[in-house]
């Protein structure tokens, strides 16, 4: 299970220079604005786009060797491509849809068919034609129609994006398990760091035709190099965490991370269960000395790990705790007061009502 | 209501339009999809010549078909010498003349809707596996169906009309070629033919009222099977 990607094309002021390699299944988010390059490098791996110069090897199989004069078509890759337009048959009714790929391709098995129709939640849906369905509903048949074809790679390019807030959470579920349950490599296109961290396992920025970095979507939430890339105020750190404890006479969640626990309010999840959840960079409080008689039930030791100043106020401060970073910021007069540098042992002080567990999640909160 | 002559015209009407029209269909979507896939310059010329039926006098079309298909014409007898097809003067020839005359409207009708269909879809197929042949059986053609038949249905509605062809390359024979605009000319060159020319007129206007509704009713269920 690899993709080895290497592309070049020119398009006269735009030069598209690609180069990336992914070894395992689930998604890798390609982030970038509008215009880096997102959709131009997986119409290459699906063989829509003919770059002049480049290689992709898929699993073994060499798809595109421009040296070698080696084209793979399209229909013969193996390759699932989820449009942002969903693209479903407007002739043709849910089940022909879902049953097109399936009869061309080797294909999935009764089975596989059945697993997948009832994790995108089909059935209900086979006799209608796709001009009867919900804009999430087409998301999730155009899924099913590219999963039942049994690809070896899945393309998604911004699926979320032509859908509402109320649209997006009814089919960012299904993405989710869709990740879980991966045994096949996905590639998903988006330029929303809200999908990236809600959704991706390993994120590759492209900005102006070309990588500018690869890694772990955890890692790179908490980068302070990101937030300077992006031009954003921190994200905050979104760390992966399992349901630990149920403390209900205190009305906490204990969640379990790498190197320590935090207390939530409480989550109606059940123990064991996988989350992730967000630690806004604002959240954060640094101290030199574990407080006393504080209300926040979360003191993290930590060690200062990277400092960056974005402007002539604020300092964000990247902090080594366990296995995981956070992210705090706060005021460069702090900084200053309380001497913090790189190497700096300290506690990160969070409240539990602040920790989010809604990460990716642009809804208001109803439940 | 009808006399067994007037009948005869009408039933004569249908049949001729009818064969005219399928007897084109077939090569109008050969040429329509050459057309729709050609991204030239020449393309434009290659279609301004292929709807010269339907600009041309249908005199001079009738006359081009008669000098072609007539028995001691080359073409016309080796047809008959060989696959004992005779046009001129049979309702076969009056068909041919149907079909040519309406040929552009098919023509126009199915580029369209090839043209119309959204090249993005096509790209969806190819990643499920389907060949080109495939994609244009199983996702071109039944989007483009609805232009089809409503060219197909305007084609045969003119075709009803159609005289001045018919009438050169294969005469007026009642039974034979006598269309209802021939009959109605035949009509109105009888003395006391009034009151048949009328009737037949009311008729053809009936026709034409009938084969709108239709071409209207098909386009809108057409339409509807894509939708529900």
């Amino acid at each position: 299970m690899s993709i080895e990607a290497r592309l070049r094309h020119n398009f006269g002021a735009f030069t598209l220079d690609v180069s990336f390699c992914v070894e395992r299944p689930g998604i890798t988010a390609l982030f970038g604005p509008s215009g880096a390059g997102k959709t131009t490098t997986i119409n290459a791996l699906a063989g829509l786009f003919r770059p002049r110069e480049g290689r992709i090897v898929l699993d073994d199989r060499v798809v595109l060797d421009t040296q070698r004069s080696i084209f793979v078509p399209p229909r013969k890759r193996r390759v699932g491509y989820v449009f942002q337009d969903a693209r479903l048959f407007p002739h043709m009714s849910v089940l022909d849809n879902l049953r097109f790929g399936l009869r061309r391709t080797a294909g999935a098995n009764a089975a596989e068919f059945s697993e997948i129709v009832a994790m995108l939640d089909l059935e209900s849906l086979f006799s209608r034609k796709p001009a009867k369905l919900s804009g999430g509903e087409r998301g999730r048949v155009a899924i099913g129609r590219a999963l039942l074809a049994d690809p070896s790679l899945l393309l998604l390019d911004e699926p979320l994006a032509a859908l509402d807030a109320a649209r997006r959470e009814e089919i960012l579920p299904y993405l989710e398990s869709l990740r879980d349950r991966a045994r096949i490599p996905m590639f998903y296109v988006t330029h929303s760091v809200e999908d990236m961290a809600r959704l991706a396992d390993d994120v590759i920025i492209l900005n102006a035709g070309r990588v500018t970095r690869q890694g772990r979507v955890f890692d790179l939430l908490s980068d302070l190099e990101f937030s300077q890339m992006t031009g954003m105020a921190p994200y905050g750190a979104v760390i992966r965490v399992h349901v630990a404890e149920q403390r209900t006479s205190d009305g906490l969640t204990m969640l379990a991370f790498e190197g320590g626990y935090l207390a939530v309010p409480r989550l109606e999840r059940n123990v064991g269960a996988t989350l992730r959840i967000r630690v806004r960079a604002e959240d954060i409080l640094l101290a030199r000395e574990v407080p006393s008689a504080i209300s926040a039930n979360n003191i993290l030791p930590a060690t200062v790990a990277a400092i960056r100043r974005p402007d002539d106020m604020h300092a964000d401060v990247q902090l080594a705790c366990g296995g995981i970073r956070l992210v705090a910021r706060i005021t460069q007069y702090s900084l200053s007061r309380l001497q913090i540098v790189p190497g700096l042992p300290v506690f990160a002080i969070i409240k539990s009502v602040t920790i989010d567990p809604r990460v990716g999640t642009t809804t208001t909160q109803q439940d | 209501m009808l006399t067994s002559a007037e009948s005869q015209a009408l039933i004569l009407s249908l049949e001729v339009s009818l064969a005219g029209v399928l007897g084109a269909l077939p090569i109008a979507l050969l040429f329509g999809i050459l057309l729709a896939r050609w991204r030239s310059a020449t393309r434009a010329v290659a279609e301004g010549f292929l709807s010269l039926p339907l600009v041309l006098p249908p005199v001079v079309v009738g006359y081009l078909l008669l000098i072609t298909f007539g028995s001691r014409e080359p073409l016309g007898g080796w047809l008959l010498a060989h696959l004992g097809l005779r046009l001129a003067f049979t309702w076969k020839g009056a068909a041919l003349a149907c079909g040519l005359i309406t040929f552009p409207f098919q023509l126009r009708a199915i580029r369209l809707s090839l043209e119309g269909i959204d090249g993005r879809l096509l790209e969806a197929a190819e990643t499920l596996g389907a060949r080109a042949f495939d994609r244009f059986l199983n996702v071109t053609l039944p989007l483009a169906l609805p232009g089809i038949i409503s060219g197909a249905i305007t084609a045969f509605s003119a075709a009803l009309g159609e005289f001045g062809a018919i009438i050169t390359f294969v005469s007026n024979i009642p039974g034979e070629t006598q269309t209802l605009p021939l009959a109605i000319y035949s009509a109105i060159q009888q003395p006391g033919g009034e009151v048949e020319a009328a009737k037949l007129s009311g008729l053809s206007i009936l026709l034409a009222l009938a084969g709108i509704m239709f071409a209207q009713s098909a386009d809108r269920r057409a339409r509807a099977l894509l939708h529900t």
